[in-house]
């Protein structure tokens, strides 16, 4: 079962990204809203500047010039 | 249903390699001087592939594993692998190669087909973008099902729930292949599978190419996740700046749709991939890792190509597909 005490519900954290947690999941939100993910997982935002927040839409990513130049 | 129709030839090897597949009889051209990124390669590639797939209206199925169609394809292979291998330059960190796609510019990216489309793409634009996608989207996830079976533990176990995902995670109406049709309804043009075959460049029939090479074959498992990790990466800022372009142009609510969906869902498929799929496979197979890293800059290289010539073309407000669209398709006045 997905999530029974036998196989407790798995959540990942990464200081760098989202939090991950093993779907389907519900998530309320600061106003009482409350978003649902039936996805296997989910990627929790924590760094706050999704545009579709709870969930991460990857605007975590660090930003450079291009002549700066990411290799 | 019937499957799609053969296109025309684009050389002497497609033109060899059509009429083996109308009657059987295959005539082995010299593929002397061939253009490993040409039309008339990369198009018998794609018929040579699509074999796998959905084949041809017309085509006998058990044309397959025809030992003279699977030399053929090997040599074209052999070819188109070899150049990648030189232009690709050598890279043995896979880490690196993924961490310089997880970096998005600060302003606007002169080089990037998502970014000209989001601030200056019009719908004829737009359309052409969905013609060309549309050989791949319409088999979203298709090649990379393959590498299931040489995969184990924790990289399957991630590969699986993502594939699953792309294909609808159970339901037909969300397998991503289907949304993409919906998206095309949108646009007006024909949903059916293999529909603009006829109208895909050499640039676009390369990046498909790649994918079905590395699926097909074991030996190139590592390319494969790093192609597929690839894809994920790049996808949810790409598929941000499409929703945008669709939506400020008014293409309608199932071709947004698409792109919303792709930017939640890659946002955690590219997780995954990084974290198991690729972590995965190189924790029990290390030395695949500089072929997780081709996979990745054969990628970027490939999708580089077509993005030159999509922005070199619309930039001079030329169509950039090989030929027009039939007449009353794609062709709404606005
Ligand atoms: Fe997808
Ligand atoms: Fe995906």
């Amino acid at each position: 079962m997905a999530n029974s005490p036998e196989r407790p519900r798995r959540v990942t954290i990464d200081p760098d990204g989202p939090m991950l947690v093993e779907g389907p999941v519900e998530v309320v939100c600061a106003d009482g809203t409350v978003a649902t993910s039936r996805r296997f997982t989910a990627a929790i935002c924590t760094c706050r500047r999704s545009r579709i927040y709870p969930w991460c839409d990857t605007s975590h990513r660090r930003r450079t010039d291009r002549d700066q130049g990411a290799t | 249903m019937t499957g799609p129709r053969l296109p025309t030839a684009r050389g002497e090897v497609s033109a060899g390699l059509l009429s083996a597949l109308r009657d059987g009889e295959l005539r082995r051209p010299p593929p002397g001087a061939l253009d490993p990124y040409g039309d008339d390669l990369q198009l018998a590639l794609y018929l040579l592939y699509e074999l796998h797939y959905q084949g041809f209206e017309g085509v006998a199925e058990d044309l397959e594993w025809d030992p003279g169609l699977l030399a053929l394809r090997r040599t074209l292979e052999r070819r188109f692998l070899a150049a990648l291998r030189a232009d690709v330059p050598p890279h043995a960190d896979a880490g690196q190669a993924l961490a310089a796609l997880l970096v998005e510019p600060v302003g606007p990216d002169d080089t990037s087909v998502s970014h000209y489309l989001r601030r200056e793409g019009e719908l004829w634009q737009l359309r052409e973008y969905a013609v060309l996608r549309s050989l791949y989207h319409l088999k979203e996830a298709d090649p990379h099902a393959w590498v299931i079976p040489r995969l184990r533990g924790r990289a399957k176990a991630a590969m699986v729930a993502v594939e699953f995902d792309e294909f609808g995670a159970g339901r037909a109406d969300e397998i991503h292949a289907r949304m993409f049709a919906d998206l095309m309804g949108d646009l007006d043009l024909e949903p059916a599978y293999g529909h603009y075959l006829e109208q895909a460049p050499a640039e676009a029939l390369a990046t498909v190419n790649l994918m079905s090479l590395f699926g097909l074959h074991r030996a190139l498992r590592g390319a494969l996740v790093g192609h597929f990790a690839t894809v994920e990466v790049t996808s949810p800022p790409d598929s941000r700046r499409l929703a945008a372009a669709l939506r400020r142009t008014g293409a309608g609510a199932a071709a947004q749709r698409f792109y919303d969906e792709h930017v939640a869902a890659d946002a955690v498929h590219e997780q995954v991939v990084r974290r198991d799929v690729v972590g995965g496979l190189l924790a029990s197979e290390p030395h695949l890792e500089a072929d997780v890293a081709f996979g990745v800059h054969a990628t970027g290289f490939l999708e580089d190509r077509l993005g030159d010539r999509l922005l070199r073309t619309w930039r001079r407000r030329r169509s950039a597909l090989r030929v027009p669209l039939p007449d009353g398709e794609g062709r709404r006045t606005s």
